[in-house]
């Protein structure tokens, strides 16, 4: 057993995602069963070895601080659930 | 049925349409309303699309034929794309197969989007896909099933499904689709099509729905590789909305057709014909291989060691990006979000919990596991370290050889639900494709031939860093050599 239920519970928590216990038994048993297929990584020792984060060399890219024009507050809150007052509305933050 | 021709308009490649274009012999609203037509007839059976744009694209190719009549023709001047629904499209829904982005409609053009209009394209509409691009059989799709145009109680690959289906039931001229670990040359294989994926790099990802950032790449799925060049020359090339996308010339990818292959050496990985791959498959490779040498190429066996261990890596390090890239989708912004959250905690669970499908739950899960306190070493850095073993083989594979040969799939297209409820299974099958993401290289799919039950076949080049020319010229060569009769799917 790589990850029990009650850790599932705790990703989900990391993730915002709320689970019922049905699918908590679910998600449960597959993780598992992809966790175990990954332990085929430790087959191989690795000391030393620079981790590989990128396909392909990449460099800092930048360009001058000069002004860019933005899209404005209409078209940013056009997609928005709760966008009224030119304020992206949410429930409430603090009690 | 017109009197020019036997065959539909919709069913030409684009190298065909723009001769045809030029000469005066055919217009562009023509050529559109043909694609509508048989997407009008077959498009209930099949479900490429998430959304039709036929009353833009009706005047995109008035627009078009008028241009035409100007001397004013572009590269792809009055040709019917379609796009996958990743793309983002400047006033048109943008689903990405998701329910969270149900609603989306952007503010603007992914670069691809902008640069294949200022080439003249017609828009189609956009196509069917896994949700978010995670799944191997479009299945996953908010929006419904895509069928495979061969069989339709088979899947048609995934996750660019219904930009490949499109293709092959002639819905479309051409599409573009995503490719993170196999998503546009899987399902042009198990659709009968050309797919390319571009080096990582060679074409800008602004305005493409993220996945996993460091595998993603947009790329052409066409009739054949003629289009295949063409459609790459009118995508690639560096661009500042994307800070990945490389300043390197691009090659005219059209030159590169009708060359030969004489003197190259191809590179046959024996890890890639080990247990599971389908007997027809193994023996499409072992005709391609004759095929090849026919031409005058020599075919070498090679070792890529760790090609056991990319199913793995991959799915790791492609769920770490994702459960990151996916954390915007908090219902404040832009799209779905679910009623009844106390408070903003609360909404968040509520809204991600019911706007995502399973599977993308399932990844978003294991990405926040593998980058936990605790746990990243063991699955994150080791899965990094792994990768850059895999991205070694290449490099010294291609020390030996120009290009790699491979099959694209180990089976032919399965059947609908087959693998739906088992992950590792469907993960599996993304088996022979995964490694050129990882490794950041190009590979393309080409069809070469069909089971006995006429399921279409493919078979898979990879060549090393920006060396898309080379992919292009061998598949082209072996596209026009191989004497494989051109069917299309009964529908």
């Amino acid at each position: 057993m790589k990850i029990t239920k009650k850790e599932i519970g705790h990703v989900a928590h990391l993730a915002r995602l709320d689970f019922s216990e049905d699918e908590k038994e679910k998600f449960t048993s597959q993780i598992n069963t992809i966790l175990m297929y990954m332990d085929i990584l430790n087959r191989i020792d690795t000391a030393g070895i620079q981790p590989m984060t990128h396909a392909i060399s990449l460099n800092n890219v930048f360009r001058d601080d000069t002004e860019k024009k933005s899209i404005g507050t209409e078209i940013a809150l056009a997609n928005a659930p709760d966008g009224n007052m030119g304020l992206f509305g949410v429930p409430k933050v603090i009690e | 049925m017109s009197q020019k021709n036997n065959m539909e308009f919709n069913q030409l490649t684009i190298h065909e349409l723009q001769e045809k274009l030029r000469d005066g012999s055919l217009t562009s609203v023509e050529i559109t309303e043909s694609v509508y037509r048989r997407i009008a007839s077959v498009e209930e059976k099949v479900h490429s699309y998430i959304t039709l744009m036929e009353e833009t694209a009706i005047g995109q190719a008035r627009e078009a034929d008028r241009r035409i009549k100007e001397g004013n023709a572009d590269e792809l001047t009055g040709i019917p794309i379609a796009l996958k629904d990743i793309l983002c499209t400047e006033g048109v829904r943008t689903t990405c197969g998701s329910r969270i982005l149900e609603n989306f409609i952007p503010p603007y053009d992914a670069t691809v989007v902008r640069k294949l209009k200022d080439a003249g394209a017609v828009f189609v509409g956009k196509t069917n896909m896994d949700e978010f691009a995670m799944g191997s059989s479009t299945e996953t799709s908010w929006f419904g099933i895509t069928k495979n145009p061969w069989d339709l109680e088979r899947i048609p690959g995934g996750s660019s499904g219904g930009s490949a289906a499109a293709v092959a039931a002639d819905e479309c001229i051409a599409s573009l689709g995503t490719d993170t670990g196999g998503s546009i040359r899987q399902p042009a294989a198990l659709c009968g099509v050309v797919g390319m994926k571009p080096t990582y790099g060679r074409v800008s990802r602004f305005g493409m729905v993220a996945f996993a950032s460091s595998l993603d790449q947009i790329g052409p799925v066409t009739k054949d590789v003629e289009d295949c060049a063409i459609m790459m020359n009118v995508i690639s090339g560096h661009d500042t909305g994307d800070s990945t996308s490389v300043p390197a010339e691009i090659p005219d990818y059209r030159k590169f057709i009708s060359r030969d292959i004489r003197g190259w050496t191809v590179g046959i990985p024996r890890e890639y014909f080990v247990e599971g791959i389908d007997p027809e498959i193994k023996d499409a490779v072992d005709e391609t291989i004759k095929i090849l040498e026919d031409l005058g190429a020599k075919c070498i066996d090679i070792s890529l060691p760790h090609t056991e261990y990319c199913v793995a890596v991959y799915y790791i390090i492609a769920p770490s990006e994702a459960s990151s890239n996916l954390a915007r989708y908090d219902g404040v912004r832009y799209g779905f979000r679910a009623t009844g959250g106390e408070d903003l905690l609360d909404m968040y669970k509520k809204t991600r919990s019911s706007g995502f499908g399973a599977e993308v739950k399932r990844r978003i899960m294991l990405g926040t596991y593998s980058l936990s306190s605790g746990y990243y070493d063991a699955y994150y850095k080791k899965a990094s370290q792994v990768r850059a073993l895999i991205k070694s083989d290449f490099d010294n594979a291609f020390k030996k050889c120009d290009v790699i040969l491979t099959p694209t799939t180990p089976t032919p297209a399965f059947r609908i639900g087959e693998k739906v409820d088992d992950p590792l299974q469907m993960y599996l099958c993304d088996i022979f494709t995964l490694s050129t993401n990882l490794a950041g290289i190009p590979g393309i799919s080409v069809p070469c031939g069909y089971t006995r039950t006429d399921l279409p076949i493919g078979i898979q080049f990879m060549a090393k860093h920006f060396e898309e020319g080379k992919l292009l010229q061998i598949a082209s060569a072996y596209e026009k050599n191989s004497k494989i009769e051109r069917r299309r799917p009964e529908l």
